[in-house]
């Protein structure tokens, strides 16, 4: 084995220390990040915390209005996101017989991801509350999570409308079904675990979600019931933290909602891991 | 006989009736989404033109002073110091996130032990679906107090600590998709380079990421389009101030101008449309952004 | 694939349980606070009433919206804690039944009426490891206009002085703006949106000078409050006027649409006697 120039090894050891001090800054971030976090936070969480509401009067803390803000607000928006997103992806792979149309929807639903959510919070603002006249509420939030969503989901359920075997359709149709009962009755359960993915990552974008919000659904840190909430301003986790940190000082309580977020992530992202291996085990 | 025939034909009527109705409301569903993206664009010129041409397009980008609210003087809507802010935190983000990311997605994908590699990649994951509000919030209790001891500052909410957050949000997104594209890579033009006498660490940097740069691209396209549009994680630690920009000083980006004063802009103010205006010209900025690097970098991956 | 779907309904159905029980849950505690002497009107109000503006006024709102929670049970009272200028606007363009301001409302403020609840200090306020504990309105105007850059100018240690102020719709700025002389002329080094998020910049930092409410300001560890010319920042000083940096609490309404039935009686509540108490309590100054 013949040796190396020595521009060949500096080049080669300059290299791959600088990759080793990458990775163990990254490393060290990861480690430093979720660990001050969960240090900070999880002291914080207790069960006063978690199931009453902020009292003046007397002096305590509590997120369960936020908790409670946060499903109402994933409930509105899959309820209509779903429907329309799963819609699409069924129009694109099964339907689109003019491709400039399926390119066109396409091409709107990846510019939808890479507009910022602070243009969403904008627009919403105007269109949900100022023209329809909406009063600041999960409503109006969950309705502008929608535009927000629906590029996932098309993309997730278009993925998996696309493992469903082309024979399924086409013995479908040999027997005679209608195109709609096809899909129906053939297509759409095998594409379940797609869909059921791209529901997963959705919802954790809704959960992360603070910007569209903060003047869509507002800052109210009020217990109210679904039908109560949907016109009253209820803040949902992320701006109850942001409102806990930055306006009323309480950093504890900030702390102990970022834990409480964290393992929401975690918990949707290990969900999000076990669907997807399904998926490609069918594949 | 005549019965069931009618019967049977009524039917088939209906069933045709039905997919017609299906078809045409996939096709609606598919539509909206395009309605959205038309509705957005189309909202945001109609909203973000009239302060454009009332105050002036040149005076707008490249005027110096936002003071919307002046008592004193003239109100002033100059939205140079927003622009500059947004770009040199951008750039500033990038620069510090995209060779760590690189070299940590290299690493990950060829050089790491599979099982420190599985529980960094669960890391980053991690990170990747956290809240930008929580980085936020660490930014706040931990970054602006360190700053301000390290550098002796008056304050520690900077454009240096908003680079710095940016560049810990951007680091998922990088990694994530560069790994992804490293790992696509066929393993024949890696045992090929090997075999020509390459060293693993020269085949790595100069044959497999090469033949990934594509993925690696759109990763960075991907983190600098979240670097510029965040604004939660930023209003917490960049002081807010409307400054031209200087590393150590307080500043407003376009994304945290239109946060800070959104809500109390009065409805058909000049300084309320201007902010429509500012979300115009964030908007048109990405595109623009996203449009020069799919260009730029995916020549090059040619 | 039954199966997942089996799983999502069930997670469905136990969401809604979950979300009914915790309604009921959370009006137990309401509904046990009722006092029947409290002289409740003979029909039961029920609704929704949105308050919307000054941070400086949290706790007073806080305080006041949780009582009447508490005395009528059908009714919800929502504080959205965005700063004076936003409170005005939405009670402007109907977004919210009563805006709260921490200012008095200007000339060019037309349609509306504002009705003063309390009155509040303005406390400047530094970090408790800072030597200086009395100041000039000349000094602090000096201050804030980057006239004066060092505390070691002022007595204090060698640090270069960090002035944190509002946002430009920020009652508390106007406030403070307005008595001191330094309207558009401020040099600050941090623009908060929030009277708590002033307070806890200045609480962390040792070079820096803020203002804040004084209802939220008193009784935080980590910060002192400035006297100014000689004169400390109290209720008493406030109510009787020798404290000058001090603004009204206005509640905002609407001319020309009435408050519905719960509004209505949400704000007769908080300008009334009763209210006094609860205003004190919140440390503001009331003046009814």
């Amino acid at each position: 084995m013949e040796k190396l120039s020595l521009r060949r090894r500096l080049t080669c050891g300059v290299l791959r220390g600088l990759m080793y001090l990458a990775a163990g800054l990254t490393g060290a971030l990861l480690v430093f990040l979720i660990g001050y976090i969960f240090v900070r936070g999880l002291p914080n969480i207790s069960w006063e915390l978690l199931s009453t509401q902020t009292s003046y009067l007397r002096g305590t803390v509590g997120i369960l209005p936020n908790i409670l803000n946060t499903l109402y607000i994933i409930l509105i928006a899959m309820v209509v996101a779903l429907p329309v997103g799963v819609g699409a992806a069924v129009y694109l792979t099964e339907y689109a017989s003019n491709p400039r149309a399926a390119a066109a929807i396409e091409f709107a639903a990846e510019t939808l991801t890479g507009i910022p959510s602070i243009l969403f919070g904008l627009v919403g603002m105007l269109f949900f509350i100022q023209l329809l006249g909406l009063k600041q509420g999960i409503l109006a939030g969950g309705l502008t999570l929608v535009i927000m969503i629906l590029p996932t989901v098309i993309r997730t359920t278009q993925e998996s409308l696309k493992t469903v075997p082309q024979s399924y359709r086409e013995g479908a149709l040999a027997l005679g079904a209608g195109k709609f009962h096809m899909i129906r009755t053939v297509v759409l359960p095998n594409a379940v675990d797609g869909t059921v993915t791209g529901c997963i990552l959705a919802i954790g974008r809704i959960v992360g979600e603070s910007a569209a919000l903060l003047f869509t659904a507002g800052f109210g840190l009020v217990l109210n019931g679904f039908r109560d909430a949907l016109q009253s301003s209820s803040a949902t986790l992320t701006v109850a933290l942001y409102v806990y940190a930055s306006e009323r000082g309480e950093t504890d309580v900030a702390f102990a909602i970022a834990a409480i977020l964290m393992v929401l992530t975690l918990l949707l992202n290990l969900a999000a891991q076990l669907a997807g291996r399904k998926l490609k085990r069918k594949e | 006989m005549k019965q069931k025939e009618s019967r049977k034909r009524f039917r088939r009527v209906m069933q045709e009736f039905c997919e017609c109705a299906m078809h045409l409301l996939f096709l609606l569903c598919g539509i909206v989404s395009v309605a959205f993206v038309l509705f957005i664009s189309v909202y945001l010129i109609i909203s973000g033109i009239p302060a454009i041409r009332e105050v002036g397009l040149i005076p707008f980008l490249f005027g110096t002073t936002w003071a919307p609210t002046a008592k004193t003087a003239e109100p002033s809507f100059g939205i140079l110091p927003f622009l500059l802010t947004s770009v040199y935190g951008t750039a500033g983000a990038c620069l510090l996130g995209v060779p760590i990311g690189i070299l940590t997605a290299v690493f990950l994908a060829k050089a790491a032990p599979p099982k420190v590699a599985a529980v960094i990649r669960s890391a980053v994951q991690l990170l990747a679906g956290i809240p930008s509000v929580v980085y936020g919030l660490v930014g706040i209790n931990v970054l602006v107090p360190a700053i301000q001891r390290a550098f002796h500052l008056a304050s520690g909410a900077c454009l240096l600590t908003a680079i710095l957050v940016l560049t810990v949000m951007i680091l998922p997104s990088i990694i994530n998709v560069s790994e992804t594209a490293l790992r696509a890579v066929p393993r024949e033009y890696e045992e090929g380079s090997l075999a020509l006498g390459a060293t693993e660490i020269e085949t790595y940097f100069r044959v497999s990421l090469h033949a990934a740069s594509s993925g690696v691209a759109t990763s960075v396209v991907l983190g600098a389009g979240r670097a510029i549009g965040e604004a939660m994680a930023i209003i917490m630690v960049s002081g807010n101030v409307p400054n031209l920009p200087s590393l150590f000083g307080s500043v407003r980006f376009l994304t945290t101008a239109i946060a800070s004063e959104m809500s109390y802009a009065s409805a058909g103010s000049l300084q309320r449309q201007a902010l429509f205006s500012i979300g115009l010209v964030l908007f048109l900025f990405i595109l623009l952004i996203n449009a020069v690097l799919n260009l730029a970098l995916k020549r090059r991956a040619n | 694939m039954k199966k997942v779907l089996s799983l999502i309904m069930a997670a469905a159905m136990l969401l809604t349980l979950f979300c009914a029980c915790a309604k009921t849950a959370a009006e137990k505690p309401e509904t046990s606070n009722e006092e029947p002497a409290a002289g409740e009107s003979a029909a039961v109000l029920s609704g929704a009433v949105s308050t919307n503006g000054s941070t400086s006024m949290e706790s007073v709102i806080g305080a006041l919206a949780e009582q009447f929670m508490a005395d009528n049970s059908g009714v919800t009272v929502t504080y959205d804690p965005t700063g004076s200028g936003t409170g005005i606007e939405s009670v402007s363009n109907g977004s919210c039944d009563i805006g709260l301001s921490s200012r008095a409302l200007k000339d060019t403020e037309t349609g509306l009426t504002g009705t003063t609840v309390a009155l509040d200090g303005i406390a400047i306020i530094v970090n408790a490891g800072c030597a200086v504990e009395d100041l000039s309105v000349e000094q602090i105007a000096s201050i804030f206009t980057g006239g004066i850059t060092n505390w070691s100018e002022l007595g204090g240690e060698d640090l270069e002085i960090a002035c944190i102020g509002r946002e430009a719709g920020s009652g508390t700025r106007d406030g403070f703006e307005t008595v001191t002389g330094t309207a558009d002329a401020c040099v600050l080094s941090q623009e908060l949106t929030s009277t708590g998020a002033v307070i806890e910049a200045v609480k962390n930092s040792p070079n820096a000078i803020g203002y804040a409410s004084l209802a939220s300001a008193a009784g935080q560890d980590g910060i002192r409050i400035l006297t100014v010319d000689g004169i400390r920042c109290s209720e008493e000083t406030v109510l009787d006027g020798t404290y000058a940096i001090q603004r009204p609490f206005v509640l905002v309404t609407k001319d020309g649409t009435a408050l519905s039935e719960a509004a209505q009686a949400f704000f007769d509540f908080a300008t009334s006697a009763d209210a006094a108490e609860l205003i004190r309590n919140a440390g503001a100054v009331p003046v009814a």
